[in-house]
C-alpha cells in the first residue's frame, strides 16, 4: 500500500518541479542540485533550499531598509542585490535572478523609483518561489517518512 | 502580467490533477488485473498521456503567440545538446533505426541562446522523424553558415547605420556581420574579430587567414558591437516515408496533419511543427522542409546565436593539455560525431568522458583504460559476457564516439565476447544497461531535469592514487559553498573552504594546494588581488607583497616550501563586466568557470588542471 502512495507522491513531486521549469520559476541549475542528492547526501535539496530562503529573506529585509531611507545608498543596495542574484543563480531560481538583474540596473542608474518597483518584483518572485518550495519540500518529507516507515 | 499569470496558473492547475489521474492509472497497471481490465487501463493511460501532451503544446503555443514567452540567453555547448537529445531519443527507441549526429568543426564550442527552446525544437523534429521512419536512419547535422538573406531584411545591426546595402557574402565562407559591402581587407577583419569573439581555439585552427590589421580588434566600427552573431544551421534528416508536395504548404499550420489517414495511423495533435516554427521565428530564424515521398525528409532550421566571448581553456602555450586539445580540434574528421546503432547488440558497458581516469564497468565486464592517444593506434578491448549470444539479449546499445574515432564491434562466438577495436584520439563510449524489457514505453516529452542521469555519474571512481589533490575553495556565499562542495564531493574530492581573498592567501601560505577555485567578488579582499599576491610569492619566493597589505604569515606554522610550483587558480565568475576573462588572466588566473557552477564544468576543469 505504501509502495503505491510513494510512487504517487514521487510523480506529484516530479510533475510539480516540471511545472516550475515550464513557468520559468526554475531553470536547469536546479536540476544540478537534484543530481547532487544521493544516498550519501539524502537531504541536500531540502538543505540548500532552506539555506537559500533564510539568506534571501535576510537580504530582502536589508534591501527594504535601504530603500526606505530618504537618500538611498545605492552601492550598498547593489552589493546586496549582487549577493541575492548570485545565490538565486546557484539554486536555479530563474525569475528571481532576472528580477535581481532589473534591480541592479535601476540601482546603477540611481533611480529610486525604479529601484522600488524592481524591489517589489523581487519580493513577489521570492514569495512565489518560497511557497512553491515549501509545497515541494512537504511532498518530499512525506515521501521520506513513508520510506522510513517501510524500513 | 495578468495573461502570463493565468497561463502559469492554468498550466499548473490543469496539469496537476491530470497527472494525478495518469499516475494512479500507472500504479493500477502494476497490480493484478484481468485481460479486460488491462485493456481498459491501456486506453486510460494513452488518453491521459495524449491530453497532457496536448495541454503542454497548447500552452507553449499560446505563450509564444501572446508574446509572453521570454527567451533566455544562456551559454551552452551545441555538441552536448545534440548528443543529449539523440541519446534520449535512442533510449526510448522502439524501432531498428540508426540515430546519428554530425557537428561541424567550425561550430563554436559555446554559444549563447535559449537552450531549452532549442532542445525542445530539436526533440520535436527528431521524434517526428523517428515517428515517420520505419527503417534506415534519423540524423542531425549542425554547421555554421553565413548570415542568411532573410536576416538582412530586418537587420538592425549595421554599426555604422548602413543596413540598406544588401550585398551578401554568401559566396565566401567568412561571416559578414553587417550588411554593408566591405573590401576584402575588411572581411578579414570581420573574420579576425569573430575569431576573437569565439573560443580561442578557433583562431588556432585557421592559421591561413591573415588579419590585415595586425591586431585582432577589428575595425573601430566593431568596437561598438557587444558580441558576434553566428548563424548555425541544423538539418534533421530521415529516410522515412516522406511528405507529398501538396502537403508541404500546410505542414506548419496548426492542427494540420498530412492527411486524415496520417492522423489516424500516426496519431499526434498536429501542433508540434507549428510550435517549432513559431519558436524558431521568435528567435529570429527560419524553419524549412524538403522531402521526397518514400525517400525521406529534411527539416532545416537556421538560428542566430550570440558567440560566447568566454572560453574555458587558457591560451597558455606552455600548458601541455591545451596543446592536446588543439590537436584534437585540428583533426580533419568531424569533431563531434555521434552515432547510435540499432538495438541489435547485447553487451552493455558504460563509460564517462574522462580520458585519464579508469572506470569500472557493471555486469562483470572487464574494461581496459581508454587513452587519449597521441596518434592513431588501435586498441582492442574484449568484453566477456555472461549473457550468451546476442539474440537472447534485449537491451540497447548506444555508442557515441568523440573526435576522430571509429569503432567496430564484432561478436566473437568462440569466446562469447564482444571485441571492440577502436582507432581513436579520444573515445567516449556510452552504452546503457536496461534490464528485462519494460512494458512498451509511452513516448513522453523529455523532462528538463532528466537528461543528466545518462552520464552515469555513479560510475566515476574515486582517484585511487595515494596522494589526493588538495583543493582550496574561496567563496563568500554560503549557498555557493554548499553547492560547490557537494559537486566536488561527488567528484571524489574533499576540499578546504575559505570565505575571502585574505583568508585564501593565509591558507596558501600554510599549505600547498594543487588547485584553487577562486570567487572573484568577495568582501575584505577580492579574488583578483588574492591571486596577484599568490603569484607574487611564486615569482619572488617571499610574501612581502602580502605583508604590505596586512597579511602576516602565521609564524607558528612553517610555510610550505616550493615557491616555484605554480598553483592553478581558477576564477569563478558571474560574467559581469568587472569579472571579464581578460582581467582574470591579467591578474594571474589560469582559467575560469562561469557561475552558476555546474557539475560538468567543474569536472572538466579539474580534469584539465589536476589530470
Amino acid at each position: 500500500m505504501n509502495q503505491m502512495a510513494i510512487a504517487a507522491l514521487k510523480n506529484q513531486y516530479k510533475s510539480f518541479v516540471q511545472s516550475m521549469f515550464d513557468e520559468g520559476v526554475l531553470d536547469n541549475q536546479f536540476s544540478q542540485l537534484q543530481d547532487l542528492q544521493d544516498s550519501s547526501n539524502p537531504n541536500f535539496v531540502d538543505e540548500v533550499i532552506t539555506l537559500f530562503c533564510n539568506d534571501a529573506e535576510r537580504i530582502i529585509t536589508e534591501m527594504n531598509r535601504y530603500l526606505n531611507y530618504q537618500n538611498v545608498d545605492f552601492s550598498k543596495l547593489d552589493s546586496h542585490v549582487h549577493q541575492l542574484k548570485g545565490s538565486s543563480s546557484s539554486i536555479g531560481a530563474h525569475r528571481l535572478k532576472l528580477a535581481c538583474v532589473n534591480l541592479r540596473q535601476a540601482s546603477y542608474e540611481r533611480n529610486k523609483e525604479e529601484c522600488v518597483e524592481a524591489f517589489n518584483s523581487i519580493r513577489h518572485e521570492y514569495c512565489l518561489l518560497r511557497s512553491k518550495f515549501q509545497f515541494l519540500m512537504q511532498i518530499e518529507r512525506r515521501i521520506v517518512a513513508l520510506e522510513n516507515n517501510q524500513q | 502580467m495578468r495573461a502570463k499569470q493565468m497561463l502559469a496558473t492554468m498550466s499548473h492547475e490543469i496539469r496537476s490533477p491530470l497527472s494525478g489521474v495518469v499516475s494512479m492509472a500507472e500504479i493500477l497497471s502494476t497490480t493484478k488485473l484481468d485481460r479486460e481490465q488491462k485493456q481498459l487501463l491501456d486506453v486510460m493511460l494513452s488518453s491521459g498521456d495524449l491530453v497532457l501532451q496536448l495541454i503542454n503544446d497548447i500552452l507553449d503555443l499560446s505563450k509564444v503567440e501572446s508574446g509572453v514567452m521570454k527567451l533566455e540567453a544562456t551559454k551552452f555547448r551545441p555538441r552536448e545538446v545534440v548528443k543529449h537529445v539523440l541519446q534520449t531519443a535512442a533510449a526510448s527507441l522502439q524501432k531498428i533505426l540508426t540515430l546519428e549526429g554530425h557537428v561541424a568543426d567550425d561550430v563554436p564550442i559555446d554559444v549563447i541562446g535559449d537552450v531549452l527552446r532549442i532542445r525542445q525544437i530539436l526533440t520535436n523534429l527528431i521524434s517526428n522523424a523517428i515517428k515517420f521512419t520505419h527503417e534506415g536512419k534519423v540524423g542531425v547535422k549542425l554547421y555554421l553558415v553565413p548570415e542568411p538573406p532573410f536576416a538582412k531584411e530586418g537587420s538592425q545591426h549595421g554599426s555604422d547605420g548602413s543596413t540598406a546595402n544588401q550585398s551578401t557574402t554568401s559566396a565566401s565562407k567568412t561571416e559578414s556581420y553587417t550588411s554593408t559591402s566591405k573590401t576584402s581587407s575588411d572581411q578579414n577583419e570581420f573574420h579576425g574579430k569573430k575569431n576573437e569573439g569565439l573560443c580561442q581555439n578557433n583562431s588556432h585552427r585557421e592559421p591561413g587567414t591573415p588579419v590585415t590589421n595586425g591586431t585582432t580588434d577589428g575595425s573601430e566600427e566593431q568596437v561598438e558591437l557587444p558580441a558576434t552573431t553566428v548563424w548555425l544551421r541544423c538539418d534533421v534528416y530521415d529516410t522515412g516515408i516522406g511528405i507529398p508536395e501538396n502537403a508541404l504548404p500546410t505542414l506548419f499550420k496548426k492542427y494540420m496533419q498530412v492527411s486524415a489517414d496520417h492522423a489516424r495511423k500516426y496519431g499526434g495533435t498536429g501542433l508540434g511543427l507549428a510550435i517549432c516554427k513559431q519558436l524558431v521565428e521568435l528567435m529570429g530564424g527560419r524553419l524549412t522542409v524538403s522531402s521526397r515521398v518514400n525517400c525521406g525528409s529534411t527539416f532545416t532550421f537556421i538560428l542566430p546565436y550570440k558567440g560566447s566571448t568566454s572560453c574555458d581553456s587558457s591560451d597558455d602555450p606552455d600548458d601541455l593539455s591545451d596543446m592536446v586539445d588543439h590537436d584534437a580540434m585540428d583533426e580533419d574528421e568531424t569533431a563531434g560525431f555521434f552515432q547510435f546503432l540499432p538495438r541489435t547488440l547485447g553487451s552493455l558497458f558504460s563509460s564517462n568522458g574522462s580520458s585519464r581516469t579508469q572506470k569500472l564497468m557493471p555486469h562483470n565486464i572487464g574494461y581496459a583504460k581508454s587513452h587519449k592517444l597521441d596518434g592513431l593506434s588501435e586498441n582492442c578491448y574484449s568484453f566477456p559476457m555472461n549473457n550468451g549470444p546476442p539474440k537472447e539479449i534485449d537491451s540497447a546499445v548506444q555508442i557515441s564516439s568523440e573526435p576522430g574515432s571509429s569503432i567496430s564491434h564484432s561478436w566473437d562466438p568462440d569466446n562469447k565476447s564482444w571485441i571492440c577495436s577502436e582507432k581513436s584520439q579520444a573515445v567516449e563510449m556510452k552504452i546503457n544497461t536496461s534490464g528485462p524489457q519494460l512494458p512498451p514505453k509511452r513516448q513522453k516529452k523529455p523532462d528538463v531535469g532528466s537528461l543528466s542521469k545518462l552520464n552515469g555519474r555513479q560510475q566515476v571512481l574515486k582517484n585511487s592514487t595515494t596522494s589526493k589533490p588538495k583543493i582550496l575553495l574561496v567563496e563568500d556565499s554560503k549557498i555557493n559553498v554548499m553547492v560547490a562542495q557537494s559537486m566536488l564531493k561527488q567528484l571524489g574530492h574533499t576540499i578546504d573552504v575559505v570565505n575571502n581573498g585574505a583568508e585564501a592567501v593565509c591558507a596558501v601560505q600554510k599549505h600547498g594546494y594543487d588547485l584553487v577555485l577562486m570567487d572573484v567578488c568577495m568582501p575584505v579582499m577580492d579574488g583578483l588581488q588574492a591571486t596577484r599576491l599568490i603569484r607574487s610569492f611564486e615569482e619572488t619566493g617571499n610574501w612581502d607583497a602580502a605583508a604590505k597589505v596586512g597579511i602576516e604569515q602565521d609564524s607558528s606554522q612553517p610555510g610550505h616550501t616550493s615557491p616555484t610550483k605554480r598553483i592553478p587558480i581558477i576564477a569563478m565568475t558571474a560574467n559581469a563586466l568587472s569579472e571579464s576573462a581578460d582581467e582574470c588572466y591579467a591578474n594571474g588566473m589560469d582559467s575560469f568557470v562561469s557561475k552558476p557552477v555546474t557539475f560538468q564544468n567543474l569536472k572538466e576543469c579539474l580534469e584539465q588542471y589536476l589530470g
